[in-house]
């Protein structure tokens, strides 16, 4: 996972499809944003169908993040630097 | 094949779990090769490790990347090519189709094999590529013969 292995991350789901990774932020996230796949996060590029949807909530970001041979899962980390980026970049949804 | 620059293309490998990966990709290789396009193959090291086994020659395989790496460049404007094949027979080779089909200009193929084939490519129906798809895992002859249609028509 790159950068993120060294982070102290939770999976919140695993192997959901990406319509159940953004179901799962427009339901548990008080504020999202919607960004391109290939858009880069904590060293890594998300790789995903559109919509992919970050959220943030009390200074974590969750997002998903795909393995070729693992499927996709739902990640919460603490944000840092990467929320503002991610508010900037980001359109907003909510 | 018509132009004077030399066309290039990207085959995306997926995890090669399912057998007939490998064979396909090293066919379209050398479809390629023969059609005087350039090819750049992406993968996981496993993905890689296997394809640069088949080919100890380099009779086939010419330029091969780390996948995320080649993601990246991609994303950050720094690599692309003419064409793009990515190979998909699960749901991270459906969100790697939809990820090309943004951070790409190339014209996007995907080559969709496994026991699960119609779903996947059904998946990508709303994704801008071509969808190659040829069921089963084991038996690469059916994905030959839908390769052979397609690059049959591309130049």
């Amino acid at each position: 996972m790159g950068c993120i292995e060294s982070l102290k991350y939770e999976v919140l789901m695993r192997h959901v499809s990406f319509k159940e990774a953004a179901d799962y932020v427009r339901k548990n996230c008080s504020e999202y944003y919607e960004v391109p796949p290939g858009f880069r996060i904590f060293d890594v590029n998300i790789i995903g169908v559109p919509p992919v949807l970050i959220g943030i909530n009390s200074g974590m970001i969750t997002f998903p993040f795909t393995k070729p041979c693992h499927g996709t899962f739902l990640l919460r980390l603490p944000g840092g630097d990467e929320i503002e980026r991610v508010r900037k970049v980001g359109k907003v949804v909510r | 094949m018509t132009g004077d620059e030399k066309k290039t293309a990207l085959i995306v490998l997926g995890c090669p779990q399912v057998p007939i990966q490998t064979s396909a990709a090293l066919y379209l290789l050398s479809r390629l090769a023969d059609m005087g396009v350039a090819t750049t193959v992406a993968g996981t090291k496993a993905a890689r490790s296997l394809i640069e086994v088949a080919d100890p020659g380099r009779h086939y395989l010419q330029e091969i990347i780390d996948l995320d790496m080649c993601i990246q460049r991609m994303a950050e404007k720094e690599f692309d090519t003419d064409l793009c094949f990515t190979f998909v027979h699960n749901d991270a080779g459906v969100a790697y189709t939809a990820t090309m089909a943004v951070i790409s200009g190339a014209e996007l193929f995907a080559v969709i094999f496994g026991g699960e084939a119609e779903e996947r490519a059904a998946e990508l129906e709303e994704t801008a590529c071509r969808r190659i798809t040829a069921k089963g895992s084991h038996n690469p002859l059916p994905m030959k013969r839908r390769l052979d249609e397609v690059l049959d028509g591309l130049y």
